[in-house]
């Protein structure tokens, strides 16, 4: 990967002088805004989907003149820059809702039938946090809450088992 | 003893892979753009059980976090680069590993489409470099990577190739475009006998990857 990322030597510029220059700058710096964007979509995934298109400048393929890898340049840092806005302010709710839910799991009773799902904390798996009274209207009315884990659904993997 | 020499493949009944040029001015502008083929006998027909059981194993090992993850591997992302280049989107306009990784989520598994399609799936996902496949009946001259002159159309198409379009060409003219073009199945007919299996090579896919991919396609189309 590091080689896509180097600049391309000198030699292989024949004609075109300063401008074939810029074009493979310009090439380098897609190519590092690519893979910047890559791993933000990598880092999201599955808790957040980003938009990662950039439109295209052509309908079929050719060589991209200065000002078209220009836009394509200033496309991909855009959409790295709304990424990355989309990724810290998931980040900051998951943080909240991590904090509510030690709130949640220290004082059940103050957070009647609050339920936090392992995607508001930004975990894999469909599980969730639910406070409930213990036995029921009993439970309610004696004041006896606690906070029910449930696993979530089944493994994808056992039901493929059950299937065969 | 002898089950193993039995089984042992013959390396000199391969098929060699052969170096297309690229113009030297679009060479300038992509060092690293490259292609390869190898020609081999094979025609349009079911695939054999073995084919359609590596299919199924390959469904069985890519789920949905393979597909968002396969961007930050090297080789699919130097398509994906390439591809920005080259003025094409390829969350518009896929990249051959990323449209089959789509193809399996939607579909559930790599569908069998016959050979020698399953063959170059096999060889894409496998390796992630870009192929196609051309009827060598149809062939003239060596295969190259070049930009379409003034009033040069694709075969079968009355459209003329707006100037500067980058194509796979033979001796002849351009063959395809050089991404985005008819699936790799439409392009050999029943009555094709010989197949060239084309790979497509860019900046930051090593010449072992091509090769690998080439040597897998034609190993899968001679099961």
């Amino acid at each position: 990967m590091p080689d896509l990322l180097d600049r391309d030597r000198l030699q292989t510029f024949r004609v075109g002088g300063d401008e074939r220059l810029a074009r493979a700058e310009l090439r380098r710096q897609v190519g590092r805004l690519e893979h910047e964007l890559s791993s933000l979509c990598a880092e999201a995934f599955p808790r957040l989907t980003l938009d990662t298109g950039v439109p295209a400048s052509f309908a079929v393929p050719r060589v991209a003149r200065l000002e078209e890898l220009e836009q394509v340049r200033d496309a991909l840092a855009e959409r790295i820059s709304v990424a990355r806005e989309a990724l810290r302010e998931q980040d900051e709710l998951e943080t909240r809702n991590r904090e509510l839910l030690e709130r949640m799991l220290a004082a059940p009773a103050e957070h009647k039938w609050m339920r936090i799902s392992r995607a508001d904390v930004g975990e894999p798996g469909c599980g969730h946090w639910h406070s409930r009274p213990r036995l029921g209207p009993l439970g309610m009315l004696m004041g006896w809450w606690r906070v029910k884990v449930s696993s979530g659904c089944p493994l994808s993997g056992r039901l493929a088992a059950v299937e065969r | 003893m002898a089950a193993s020499k039995t089984s042992r493949p013959d390396l000199h009944s391969e098929p060699l892979p052969r170096q297309g040029w690229v113009a030297p001015h679009i060479a300038a502008e992509f060092p690293g753009l490259g292609i390869a083929w190898v020609e081999l006998e094979s025609r349009r027909t079911n695939s054999p059980e073995p084919v359609r059981r590596r299919l199924r194993d390959l469904s069985d090992r890519f789920y949905g976090s393979h597909a968002i993850h396969m961007r930050e591997r090297p080789i699919p992302w130097a398509y994906r680069v390439f591809f920005r280049q080259i003025g094409l989107d390829p969350d518009h306009t896929r990249t051959p590993v990323e449209q089959l990784a789509l193809d399996r989520l939607h579909d559930g598994a790599f569908v069998s489409r016959g050979m020698p399609a399953d063959a170059v799936t096999i060889a894409t996902v496998e390796t992630g470099v870009a192929l196609r496949v051309f009827d060598v009946g149809k062939l003239r001259g060596e295969l190259c990577i070049r930009d379409s002159a003034p009033g040069e159309a694709l075969p079968d198409k009355p459209a003329e190739l707006a100037q500067g379009t980058l194509t796979i060409a033979d001796g002849r003219g351009p063959l395809a475009l050089l991404f985005g073009g008819p699936a790799a199945d439409r392009e050999i007919d029943s009555e094709a006998t010989r197949i060239a299996i084309v790979a497509v090579q860019v900046k930051g896919v090593p010449q072992a990857a091509v090769d690998e991919a080439l040597w897998i396609a034609s190993a899968a189309i001679a099961a």
